[in-house]
């Protein structure tokens, strides 16, 4: 049976707690009195996923089974998501894998030819071959690739198309080939409670168009947090999309759940409460603490990006996207709630080496805050583990560091509009529209490996919520140059921080550290 | 040699230079309407620092007069105790030719065709002639058409800037940008600096770039007017954005699809000049301003991009500025300039080995305008 999330008091026995630092880690002794919460184990897995996935699609939710919906010279499309998710990327095979599989099987039964599989990236970039192969496996790689297994692409004037506006004014496109298909069915993983549902393909399937109308300033800010989909306008706003998708198409949803299995057993550590390390879970700590001290970022980023994650399926479940979601949401819960007792006046939290946006490169500045205030702070329901004015103490060495191939428009964001002002609202008054139509970064992002020119100011509102929620934010270990620049302040040791706090929160504050990845959702009271 | 040596402060103001201190008689004035000049302050331009280290390009030897007293950037005194800024350009009217030659006529004189006739020996301008003396020295000669009275609001070390102020002026208005080009200027010595700021006021663009180097530089190219000031490193990534163009990643270097309409180039070294015709637009305009030696450059982006690639040397009557005097047009812009900012250390004759070392780092060390004074030696 695996243990639940705890909440950890520090007394004197404590052990020093993990903190990630990027492509690094430490060990920090926090205060007595602190808390730490853990996250919950791994849920065991489902032993035979083929047979779950077989007996969803036959069993669908508030939908027909899949086999009645299929038939012999329709038009069927297969979204899926892209790479940003589950992180680390999933020891192969991917659950999307064996899915699209046995759906695959199922239409080549009914006779079905015109059968073509999109990766439903929305503004997100390309994957490359090995990336694309990764999540769909050799089989169909090689049978559908790539005249048949392609990448959405939201800037392609003629491959979308407007299908409608809410009652709320959002404009809604969809991809043409999408929109035009006789069946859509969405290959969903859902590693957090952010993702699935009607935003799978209000987003993944969408252009710039359709997408602003959720991703700004405002309706982020309105999210608390956009972790929980009842308190998100995020997710209010993907769902009114949604519903213009599926009067448009007939869409047959599949999600699946993974556990949070995270790390491979190379790395149990980092998995593991730091009181149950054993011998060989201290000696490989040891290990990668040198390993990560001493070696070249190119090295350490190499060896942390081949890292697979041994995630195990916890639940599949298909049929109509509402019917289907609200299970998906059950069972992502049960795998990461932790109930925690009231807010704390400073949350420390290590961010790693890795986000949904820098798959096989550097998380440069923006990812990181997009990281640490963005998805990390974000992980709770009811209120936030940090209270409003609290301070929030992030460990990361934040360099100036950008992937040009991935992110460029990262890059003019930084030099320019981050030089410019922090402040979410005004840049997305000043800047939105020349990110989003910067020819450049358009053309990057249909034929390179880059992300859309928009995507770093959607990184950065990510964190909108927790900037105007906190008091005060620190990085502790960054480049203070770097640090400033995001308009927070900098610390040389988490001592430093907790002292630097004091100033904001007061003398013997209360202390939580949200001992992240694994992931987990806070639920606080 | 002291090119050979790198052009080392060290070595050019050594017994190698060319360069010496010493006493020589006053010139005399080559006719009656001539006037004598005594120098209050007088600037160490780039161009007197390139012939010093070895650097300038030999072009210019044949339209130089040896030995000829340095200094061209000057603030001085008429015997009648006027204080006056000299325009250095030696054309026709300075030497008493007429009909003037066709450049001249146009208004002109930097670009005469008579550099080597008249009653002065041949030279592009005062502190390159043999028979005007030059700033550097205590009289210099000069004819009444060179002479411009400054107002008494303007300080010597304001005025002292006036010379190489109306060089940019001048290219401001040849590059001729409008309100919708994005102008990048190369360079933040003082000819980029005012070049900024000239810029700024006589063709303010859409979007004004400086590329400065070093901490002082940068803050002083926003005071005088560029929008965005920005690390030589960084020029392509600026740019590009700036002017929504496509950036291609080469062997040896970036090139812009796209780019700046106008950019000035006032570094006049090879890299800087390189990078210019890459990022500057295809059908774009590229000035010229500080004085290139002869460098290697790519000729390649200016054929395949069919830019305009045009000098801008000295001053004259601005055709678009209804034929107005560019020193005329330097002389009322620069009272709310401030100029006296950039102005300084100063250093006496004495002390040139100093002067010369200080303006060869004068950007690093955080000065603009290194100068001689003169006023000491009358004290």
């Amino acid at each position: 049976m695996p243990r639940p999330g705890a909440v950890i008091e520090v007394d004197r026995n404590t052990p020093p707690v993990l903190f990630h630092f990027g492509e690094g880690i430490r060990l920090e002794k926090l205060p007595l009195g602190a808390r730490i919460v853990y996250p919950p184990d791994p849920l065991d897995p489902i032993a035979h996923p083929e047979r779950a996935i077989k007996r969803a699609l036959a069993r669908p939710l508030e939908d027909d089974p899949l086999k009645a919906l299929l038939r012999s010279g329709m038009k069927l499309t297969i979204a899926f998501d892209d790479l940003s998710l589950p992180l680390p990327p999933m020891a192969a095979p991917d659950v999307r894998q064996l899915v699209m599989e046995e759906v695959i099987d199922m239409a080549a039964e009914a006779g079905i030819e015109d059968l073509h599989i999109i990766a439903a990236l929305g503004l997100h970039r390309r994957m490359t071959e090995d990336e694309l192969r990764h999540i769909v496996g050799e089989r169909i790689f090689s049978t559908f690739h790539p005249d048949r297994l392609y990448q959405h692409d939201g800037e392609d004037p003629e491959n979308n198309v407007y299908i409608g506006k809410t009652a709320e004014g959002e404009d809604v496109t969809l991809n043409r080939r999408a929109a035009e298909s006789d069946l859509v069915i969405y290959v969903n993983l859902t590693l957090v409670p952010m993702d699935g549902g009607h935003k799978s393909m209000a987003t993944g399937l969408a252009s710039f168009r359709s997408i602003r109308a959720h991703h700004n300033a405002k309706t982020l800010l309105a999210s608390r947090s956009y972790m929980n989909p009842p308190d998100s306008a995020l997710h209010h706003s993907c769902i009114r999309q949604g519903q213009i998708i599926e009067d448009t198409v007939r869409v047959f949803h599949i999600e699946t759940t993974v556990n949070n299995h995270a790390f491979p057993a190379i790395a149990s550590f980092m998995q593991k409460r730091e009181t149950d390390w054993t011998a060989q879970d201290q000696a490989m700590f040891l290990a990668t603490k040198q390993m990560t001290d001493i070696a070249p970022v190119g090295f350490k980023r190499n060896v942390f990006h081949a890292m697979r994650a041994p995630y195990g399926l916890t639940s599949v479940q298909a049929g109509q996207v509402d019917a289907v979601h609200d299970q998906t949401l059950g069972a992502v819960r049960k795998q990461l709630t932790v109930r925690v007792e009231g807010q704390t006046d400073i949350v420390t939290l290590g961010v790693p080496y890795l986000g949904p946006y820098n798959v096989n490169s550097a998380m440069n500045p923006i990812l990181v805050v997009c990281m640490g205030l963005g998805y990390l702070f974000n992980f709770y329901r009811n209120k936030p583990v940090l209270r409003k004015g609290g301070v929030l103490i992030l460990t990361h060495p934040c360099r100036y560091e950008f992937d040009a191939v991935q992110h460029p428009s990262y890059i003019d964001y930084y030099d320019e509009v981050l030089a410019d002002t922090t402040d979410p609202i005004e840049i997305e008054k000043k800047y939105e529209m020349r990110f989003a139509e910067d020819p450049w970064f358009r053309q990057l992002y249909r034929k390179s490996h880059a992300y859309h020119g928009i995507h770093p100011h959607y990184a950065w509102i990510w964190a909108a919520h927790a900037m105007e929620h906190a008091g005060d934010v620190i990085f502790v270990g960054a480049d203070r140059d770097v640090v400033h620049r995001l308009g927070f302040k900098a610390a040389t040791t988490l001592e430093d921080a907790f002292e630097m706090a004091e100033q904001t929160v007061g003398r013997y504050p209360s202390v939580t550290h949200l001992r992240m990845p694994p992931i987990m959702l806070a639920d606080v009271e | 040699m002291v090119k050979a040596a790198g052009g080392r402060p060290d070595v050019a103001t050594s017994a190698l230079s060319m360069l010496k201190l010493g006493d020589v008689p006053e010139p005399e004035l080559p006719t009656r309407d001539w006037v004598r000049v005594r120098p209050n302050l007088s600037g160490i331009c780039g161009s007197d620092l390139a012939a010093i280290s070895g650097h300038i390009s030999l072009y210019l030897d044949p339209l130089t007069s040896y030995p000829f007293v340095p200094g061209h950037e000057v603030v001085g005194e008429l015997e009648d105790g006027s204080r006056v800024v000299i325009e250095p350009a030696l054309g026709c009217v300075v030497r008493g030719i007429d009909p003037p030659c066709p450049r001249c006529a146009e208004g002109r004189p930097g670009l005469c065709y008579n550099v080597t006739e008249g009653p002065i020996e041949v030279g592009l301008q005062t502190g390159y002639c043999a028979d005007t003396g030059g700033g550097w020295g205590e009289v210099l000669v000069a004819h009444p058409s060179q002479i411009h009275t400054i107002p008494e609001a303007l300080s010597d070390e304001a005025a002292v800037l006036i010379e190489p102020f109306a060089c940019c002026v001048h290219a401001a208005l040849r590059g001729g940008a409008t309100k919708d080009d994005v102008v990048v200027v190369s360079g933040a010595g003082t000819i980029g600096l005012l070049t900024v700021a000239a810029v700024k006021l006589f063709t303010p663009p859409k979007r004004l770039i400086a590329i400065a180097k070093h901490p002082t530089q940068r803050d002083l190219a926003r005071k005088l007017g560029a929008d965005q000031v920005i690390a030589p490193a960084d020029v392509y990534q600026r740019v590009r954005f700036a002017t929504g163009a496509r950036r291609l990643d080469g062997m040896n270097r970036p090139l812009l699809l796209g780019g700046a309409d106008v950019t000035f180039e006032c570094v006049g070294r090879a890299d800087s000049l390189n990078d210019a015709v890459r990022y500057t637009r295809e059908g774009g305009t590229v000035v010229a301003v500080g004085m290139p030696g002869e460098e290697k450059v790519d000729w390649a982006p200016i054929w395949q991009r069919e830019l305009t690639i045009t000098g801008a040397y000295a001053y004259g009557s601005e055709p678009k500025r209804e034929g107005k005097r560019t020193f005329d047009l330097a002389l009322e812009a620069a009272a709310e300039m401030h100029l006296h900012e950039l102005t300084g250390p100063l250093f006496g004759l004495g002390e040139y080995r100093d002067a010369i070392t200080y303006a060869m780092s004068a950007g690093r060390l955080g000065a603009v305008k290194v100068a001689f004074d003169l006023r000491r030696l009358r004290a």
